[in-house]
């Protein structure tokens, strides 16, 4: 069968496709969409892709995304350099900060222990966190890492590498989400939300 | 093809966008994979958390094919673990060996029923002790358990401290002699009543990892024992050390 949209176009097709929440379908219909807006979307796109693709590397310093020496939350002075929040990877970081509650810095793992990837204590980024606590001073270490079993069993192994820092170690609460309501609650979030009951009033 | 039973999560690996490749342990079809729909999904992910015990619908064309799997809760383990490091540790050693060891599709309903019963005890007083008397069972199970009913010099059935990691039969304290030290520890608790703290359990670990690692696992050609059980192992080794060291203060405080 002829190919309709050439060589190169099939290529830029099936990188799409790659991505997430796109299939080939929703790809092709992604592409045509480029080329019919060439100069408003693709030569923007491509432009915007070639320079974070040169210039973004991992901040040395806590792992994050960054595009110059350090990324922007190391390098703003006026974040509280006595709090480090711990988490599994980049997308948990932008999510904390799009919440814009929390003020500290963070430490980026890069991934959790797991038995079934094989991922041990010397893959992810744990080497240099007490290190770093020393350097900086910091009093308070948050746990931020995921309700799960790898998710938890990393935690507990961090406090356990932390346990003679003197730091201060915290972990997220675990419960009812808000807007959440608890008939369509599984059992095990109802068990971890009445395990961590806390008094009110008074 | 089509099969409903129970099983318990071994594994679960993200396939696709939202979909999870899942492994269970049922007590009649064994360690059984299947996709799940969504599995890595917001709905479905904390259900099919390592340990968590699930009723499971498998469906596929051909009997060989990987299937579907229609997942239902029946209970969480891991949430009511999670303020529990060691236990919690131990569930995932338990999904971890089970994944490790078990064939495929090899139906082992003895050993189900065993880690049932030591799930059900995790954070329970005495789990520890359980926990090293599943591993022996599931060694056992596959055929790779050591023989504990003698000692393999004298014969007797008293006083055996001690497993040979060549031979892998007991050998007891007087038999030992001064090889004492390149014999693997048996602690009493598992041929029959005997202390059971975490020097004890430390042991008793040491020993099961040792014929799970040169034994089971170099018939099944896997380099290393899994993270989670090596961590585990460490953690009550760990704890074995700390009690060990409060008893020997509390005794000094007593003779002074």
């Amino acid at each position: 069968m002829a190919d309709p949209a050439g060589h190169e176009i099939d290529r830029l097709i099936e990188l799409m496709s790659r991505l997430p929440g796109l299939g080939p379908r929703s790809a092709r219909r992604a592409v045509l969409t480029l080329l019919r807006r060439r100069q408003t979307l693709m030569d923007p796109l491509a432009r915007a892709l070639a320079e974070v693709a040169a210039r973004v590397h991992d901040c040395p310093v806590c792992g994050n995304l960054a595009t110059g020496e350090l990324c922007d939350i190391c390098a703003d002075p006026r974040r509280d350099g006595s709090t480090l929040c711990v988490v599994e990877g980049v997308a948990d970081l932008w999510a904390l900060e799009r919440a814009g509650v929390f003020r500290g810095r963070y430490h980026v793992l890069g991934g959790v222990l797991s038995a079934l990837d094989g991922v041990g204590p010397e893959d992810l980024a744990i080497a240099a966190l007490p290190a770093r606590i020393a350097r900086e001073g910091i009093a308070e270490v948050i746990l931020a890492l995921n309700a799960t079993v790898e998710g938890q069993t990393t935690a507990h192994y961090l406090a356990d590498v932390l346990s003679g820092s003197g730091v201060r170690l915290s972990a997220l609460a675990r419960g009812v989400p808000i807007g959440g309501e608890l008939d369509h609650l599984d059992d095990g979030t109802i068990a971890a939300a009445l395990g961590a009951r806390r008094p009110l009033g008074g | 093809m089509e099969w409903t039973d129970e099983g318990i999560v071994v594994a679960c690996r993200r396939h696709g966008e939202d979909g999870a490749i899942v492994e269970l342990f049922t007590p009649s079809r064994g360690r059984h994979a299947g996709y799940v729909p969504g599995g890595a999904g917001r709905r479905l992910r904390p259900v099919l958390q390592p340990g968590a015990q699930v009723a499971a619908t498998w469906r596929a064309r051909l009997a060989e094919q990987t299937g579907i799997f229609r997942i239902e809760p029946v209970r969480p383990r891991a949430a009511l673990l999670f303020e529990d490091p060691p236990a919690l540790a131990a569930l995932a050693s338990v999904a971890a060996l089970l994944s490790w060891a078990l064939p495929e599709r090899e139906p082992h309903p003895a050993l189900y029923g065993a880690t049932v019963a030591v799930m059900d005890r995790l954070g329970a007083p005495g789990w520890q002790a359980a926990y090293a008397r599943w591993e022996l069972s599931l060694l056992r199970e596959l055929g790779f358990g050591p023989d504990l009913s003698a000692c393999a010099v004298t014969g007797g059935r008293e006083g055996l401290a001690h497993v040979s990691p060549r031979s892998g039969r007991a050998v007891s304290r007087a038999a030992a002699g001064r090889w004492a030290d390149r014999l693997l520890p048996l602690p009493a608790f598992l041929t029959g009543p005997g202390p059971e703290g975490p020097g004890e359990v430390a042991a008793a670990l040491e020993m099961t990892g040792f014929f799970l690692e040169h034994w089971l696992g170099a018939a099944l050609e896997r380099r290393a024992l899994p993270g989670a059980r090596i961590r585990l192992a460490e953690m009550l080794a760990r704890s074995g050390r700390i009690e060990d060291q409060h008893r020997r203060g509390v005794a000094a405080d007593r003779q002074a």
